[in-house]
């Protein structure tokens, strides 16, 4: 499974990528969409919602079962990929760029606890 | 630790997904749950099923015996039949849902592979002197193939004819020096066959299989699409639609109760709820708007629970939220419009008859 380079994970296996100082993109690794299987609906969260890191902004559903998606950072979604409404596999097929879920912003974003891609190889390796 | 079947390294070098089901490594996807699903819609698949259990009961009282346990009518089963039925507690709760073939020395039984120890156990204590039950389990593998072109691949595999075999029913034929039992039933709605054998042939055939279904197009599938198949022909899972706490009549299959042939576990109790009439029924629903029902879900009517959702998925043909759940009898009817609650909101559904597919 690809692990992007340039990009920071979380535990919760999803990816940020820093888009500018103060906001960051957000999907899930190519990891956690092959063990959810086809992604076949998304619960699109609204823009100018806030989310808490660690807690769950939408939830994606494969064909087996609902899955959470948890925030690796705390801030306001300023951008939502719309196109996963009608195409929910393109985080399937394209994880870290057609699939991208949200953009935060946020003026503190707290970014050291996650994991580089280095680091994130090797946690998948572990469990 | 899991069990094995025969088959086990051909699903890791098929680069199978593998997950643990009834004690049992099983294949759980090869690619991908939604592409076998279609496979097995518009061509051929072929799944290993050897976790399912196989109970051979023979002996002079055999018949009465089954007639005893289950809710079919065994004596109307004649030689090369098979028939679905339950086994019944007292109080008509379903222990399985299980075939039954009548085969020459006795009947061989086809159960549930979660529940194989439970029914085995359960017949063993009520077996007469007269009736001899053994489990096969240990002994046999079971391959399906399914799918419109499930006939000719199964022919030119086995190297034999079985256009004139109607469904629900089978034949003992050679293969490779063993004797296999071919049989012209399966889980997916589709045209298919079963096929069961002794254990070291389950490797060979899969592979003949494979090789022969190639020009049509066959594809192993994994234990994701069986379930998303089944449940698009709106069969009912043990463990899921049918439970202890669940009759054949609640689950709307009392045609497979034969109240007039005599004394059997759980009689007294069905024709007291069959009389009565039942308090809750099984029924098929599809959402009217985006989102997914799956089993425990709360089913809602006019801010009222009135029952629970038993399976759920988005269907791989419709592309629409469907389901199968238990509501109280009076909102049962067709067409009428219920909630699915999914996640604190509350999605629209319809209450439909029959399958959620049809097939050609």
């Amino acid at each position: 499974m690809e692990v992007r380079k340039g990009l920071l994970y979380s535990k919760d296996h999803e990816w940020v990528q820093e888009v500018s100082e103060s906001v960051v993109r957000v999907g899930i690794s190519a990891y956690a969409q092959d063990q959810l299987g086809d992604i076949v609906y998304i619960e699109l969260p609204e823009i100018d919602a806030e989310v808490a890191k660690g807690e769950s902004f939408t939830v994606v559903e494969s064909v087996k079962a609902a899955s959470d998606v948890f925030s690796p950072v705390s801030g306001k979604i300023v951008a939502v990929n719309e196109k996963l409404e009608d195409s929910p596999e393109l985080i399937n097929e394209s994880p870290y760029d057609e699939g991208w879920i949200i953009e935060v912003k946020s003026d503190e974003l707290e970014l050291s606890d996650l994991m580089t891609a280095e680091e994130y190889a090797r946690y998948i390796e572990e469990v | 630790m899991a069990a094995k079947t025969p088959l086990y390294e051909h699903h890791v070098n098929l680069g199978a997904k593998m997950t643990e089901y009834a004690g049992f490594l099983m294949p759980l996807q090869y690619t991908s749950i939604v592409a076998e699903h279609q496979i097995v819609r518009s061509d051929v698949g072929l799944f290993d099923l050897t976790h399912m259990g196989e109970i051979f009961v023979t002996g002079t009282q055999a018949e009465q015996f089954l007639n005893y346990v289950t809710t079919n009518n065994v004596a109307k089963l004649t030689p090369g039949a098979i028939q679905y039925s339950f086994l019944t507690t007292e109080t008509g709760g379903v222990i399985d849902d299980i075939l039954i073939y009548r085969v020459p020395e006795g009947f061989y039984l086809v159960v549930n592979a979660a529940n194989k120890e439970k029914d085995y156990q359960w017949l063993l204590s009520h077996a007469p002197e007269g009736a001899t039950v053994t489990d096969l389990s240990p002994l046999t593998a079971l391959l399906a193939v399914q799918g419109p072109n499930a006939l000719p691949v199964t022919e030119k595999a086995v190297e034999a004819k079985f256009a004139e075999i109607p469904y629900y029913h089978f034949v003992d034929l050679p293969y490779r020096g063993e004797r296999i039992r071919v049989s012209r039933t399966g889980y997916t709605g589709e045209d298919g066959f079963e096929i069961y054998m002794p254990l070291h042939i389950a490797p060979l055939l899969w592979e003949q299989l494979l090789a022969v279904g190639k020009p049509y197009g066959i594809q192993p599938i994994g234990l994701g699409a069986r379930d998303t198949l089944r449940l698009e022909m709106r069969m009912p899972l043990y463990g899921n639609e049918l439970t202890e706490n669940d009759t054949p009549l609640h689950a709307g299959l009392g045609r497979f109760v034969d109240f007039d042939k005599g004394d059997f576990i759980g009689r007294e109790a069905l024709i007291e709820q069959k009389s009565a009439g039942v308090d809750r029924k099984l029924v098929g629903f599809v959402l009217k708007e985006k989102g997914i029902p799956r089993h425990g879900y709360n089913i809602i009517r006019e801010g009222e629970i009135i029952g629970r959702v038993t399976s759920g998925t988005m269907s791989p043909i419709t592309q629409k939220g469907i389901g199968l759940g238990y509501v109280d009898s009076v909102h049962a009817k067709i067409g009428s419009i219920i909630e699915i609650e999914i996640r604190r909101q509350m999605m629209p559904a319809e209450i439909i008859k029959g399958r959620f597919v049809t097939n050609k």
